[in-house]
């Protein structure tokens, strides 16, 4: 991160305060703090069940110095759009707040990408002016490591568990952001807290969308990774560095890497630090290695930049 | 002040929504409930009113936008019918809990399977314990004037509750009726601007939908359900001063030819009005017969309806659903509750009729009458009978 991002955001404020009850090392909470400095206090999140409703608010305690509110696990674009709604009503009839206000859902990969998938489909089809952020952690970790369709391929969850005829997750991760994109809405990107400075300039290309924008935002689990509480960020380091989460925007329809990586390291470098994917042979890796080489491939020429 | 216009019922809910300046409709349509949202969005559609209508995906969805909506303080509408009831169900009691004053519509309809979208009362009993307020309107003028009185209700700060005011679908929701429609100013003048007390604002954040622990869902529980009871006097309020302005009477126990009344026919909803004639028959005929209309549904009215049966020696009480392997009706059961351990003892008979769409007929009303005598009389062990099933 840059020195002048670095000031912008230690001046920014807090807007989730300490004192949550994340795991040791949640790169999750992280990116929500991050996120919340670069909104800035003129927002409203309404957000999903999940880890990070449960982390901030225990009755009859919370850590959102923002306007905030929970209400299940499916609908959290629907509640965001009558938000939306009912604030552009109000402000049009002179009976509401007369100023821009940013209008924020959240939830987990299982809430974006499985159970909430319709009503975020229908909020972005609508074209509410909102953000969605999608925090994925790939898999459903506050009810206990269930997979989810963001889990990875061979990654070993609770309910896909390696064993002597399963090798994990069989199949592939859901392409959540390619699903948004369809949509045709403003604005898209990837992101990770690993890269503080490129997720705040995200945040507020997203704030500035005219009409909806999605966030996808890479969410390191330790706990349910079952790695080192420690190297979270890195991990989300390794993941943008191996390809497996690369970075990249798309605006008004056009794809953009935002941080192109020359030379690819092995996806081993990434897996090896992972309980989940512990049990992989070199022939998965090597699976999962021409996966993520290939889609790479894909992503560079859907933004313009020739194959190497 | 006001106009009579012949309309529909769905088409007087539309004015109504329209003349309380509503803000925020989000609604999915569903059978029989449909021309309420079309009405809805040709009115915002022509600007009479000034609305953001929300055509969202699902019911789900629905009254999760109203939820948001309401949230931010605007006056918030929605509408549906039977399955989209069920859809809703999860953020029916989310709405409650969150003490959202949402205005919602139901036409009443039958439940699948088999699918059935004509009326009955299945889905609003399915939604019972929810925690909105529930009554039901038996024709246009009631479903006009009680969508107005409710969003009174449901915004009053001594409220701050869901109301859902159910109409029998088809059977009212598709019916024209001479209808007198009230005109803004006076609407204005009986129903203030919505001012919520703690509405999401960056200016005074607040958090909610916080989650409860063991230590505190007993208590937050406890809260709601004393603060639902507590709004039966502002429920009665509102009706009262609707009656003292537009003339028009409601109230949640209402009684027609009690006096001298040995057998009671209780029936909630539309089909009240077939009944009152069928009763009128009777009493020409000498008949010791009345009837009542129960038209408050939650809060449950069980002073008033021990009171209204304080003379009666039958009591016969007509369910449009069943609670499958239940005791019958469930407004029957309700009913034995209210009047259990109380001095008066009269004997009910549960009856159910009208289903799916089915006509209950005056000359069935007049038989339920004769069945009860002879159940009663006879001391016959049935706990309840379904009419007119075809053998």
């Amino acid at each position: 991160m840059n020195e002048q991002t670095l000031q912008k955001l230690k001046e920014a404020g807090e807007l989730f305060s300490p004192g949550h009850r994340a795991c040791i090392g949640c790169v999750e909470v992280l990116a929500v703090r991050q996120i919340c400095k670069a909104l800035g206090k003129d927002t409203i999140i309404a957000n999903a069940t999940g880890c990070m409703q449960i982390v901030s608010s225990p009755l009859p305690t919370t850590n959102w110095m923002v306007p905030w509110i929970h209400t299940l696990f499916e609908n959290t674009a629907a509640v965001a759009s009558g938000i939306e709604a009912g604030l552009k009503a109000m402000r049009r009839k002179g009976t509401g707040i007369d100023r821009d206000i940013t209008v924020v859902a959240m939830g987990g990969d299982g809430a974006t990408a499985d159970i909430g998938l319709q009503a975020l489909s229908g909020a972005l089809e609508r074209g509410h002016k909102f953000l969605y952020v999608c925090f994925d952690n790939e898999a459903y970790m506050n009810t206990g490591i269930q997979r989810s369709s963001t889990t990875p391929f061979g990654a070993s969850t609770t309910t896909s568990p390696s064993g002597k005829t399963s090798i994990g997750k069989v199949t592939w991760k859901k392409d959540m952001p390619a699903i948004a994109a369809a949509h045709n809405i403003p604005y898209v990107a990837t992101a990770c807290p690993s890269y503080s400075a490129d997720l705040v300039k995200k945040v507020k290309k997203a704030q500035q969308a005219d009409g909806p924008a999605y966030l996808h935002v890479f969410s390191v689990c330790p706990t349910g990774w079952r790695a080192k509480p420690e190297i979270g960020l890195e991990l989300g380091r390794l993941a943008v560095e191996t390809g497996i989460f690369p970075l990249y925007e798309i605006e008004n329809g056009r794809w953009k890497m935002t941080k192109t990586v020359q030379h690819l390291k092995p996806v081993q470098e990434y897996l090896k630090h992972q309980g989940r994917f512990r049990h992989l042979t070199p022939d998965m890796v090597a699976r999962i290695q021409d996966m993520v080489t290939s889609r790479y491939q894909t992503l560079l020429q859907k933004c313009g930049i020739a194959p190497s | 002040m006001s106009k009579r216009r012949g309309i529909e019922a769905s088409a007087a809910v539309a004015e109504a929504v329209a003349a309380a300046n509503v803000d925020v409709i989000a609604a999915y349509p569903i059978t029989p409930q449909t021309h309420i949202v079309e009405r809805i969005s040709e009115i915002v559609a022509d600007g009479i009113l000034d609305a953001e209508f929300i055509c969202v995906e699902s019911e789900h969805s629905a009254l999760s936008a109203c939820l948001g909506s309401a949230a931010v303080g605007a006056r918030t509408f929605t509408a549906t019918a039977g399955q989209g009831l069920e859809l809703m169900h999860e953020v029916l009691y989310v709405t409650a809990s969150m003490r959202l004053p949402v205005v919602m519509v139901v036409a009443n309809r039958a439940l699948s399977g088999p699918l059935n979208v004509w009326g009955d009362h299945s889905d609003v009993m399915a939604a019972r314990d929810c925690g909105w307020i529930q009554y039901f309107a038996e024709n246009a003028q009631e479903v006009y004037d009680l969508t107005i009185c409710a969003f009174r209700i449901a915004e009053d700060h001594r409220c701050l509750f869901p109301v859902m005011v159910n109409m029998d679908g088809f059977h009212v929701s598709h019916v024209v009726e001479p209808v007198e429609l009230l005109d803004r100013d006076a609407v204005a003048s009986f129903l203030p601007p919505n001012r919520y007390p703690l509405p999401l604002h960056p200016d005074r954040p607040v958090t909610m939908g916080a989650f409860a622990p063991p230590v505190l869902y007993t208590e937050c529980r406890t809260a709601q359900e004393e603060a639902l009871r507590a709004t039966f006097p502002v429920i009665k309020e509102a009706w009262d001063d609707f009656a003292n302005r537009f003339g028009r009477r409601y109230a949640p126990v209402e009684t027609y030819r009690l006096d001298g009344a040995e057998c009671v026919l209780v029936v909630m909803g539309s089909f009240a009005e077939t009944a009152a004639a069928v009763i009128d028959r009777l009493r020409d005929a000498g008949k010791p017969v009345g009837l009542i209309r129960l038209r408050l549904w939650r809060p449950f009215p069980f002073a008033e309806i021990r009171q209204a049966l304080s003379n009666a020696r039958i009591v016969i009480v007509c369910d449009r659903s069943i609670s499958y392997g239940g005791p019958g009706g469930p407004v029957c059961s309700e009913l034995k509750a209210a009047l259990f351990g109380h001095a008066h003892q009269p004997r009910i008979v549960s009856f159910i009729a009208g289903l799916g769409g089915r006509d209950i007929l005056p000359e069935q009303f007049a038989s339920m009458v004769d069945r009860a005598t002879e159940i009663v009389e006879r001391n016959l062990p049935v706990d309840y009978e379904i009419i007119g099933v075809r053998q």
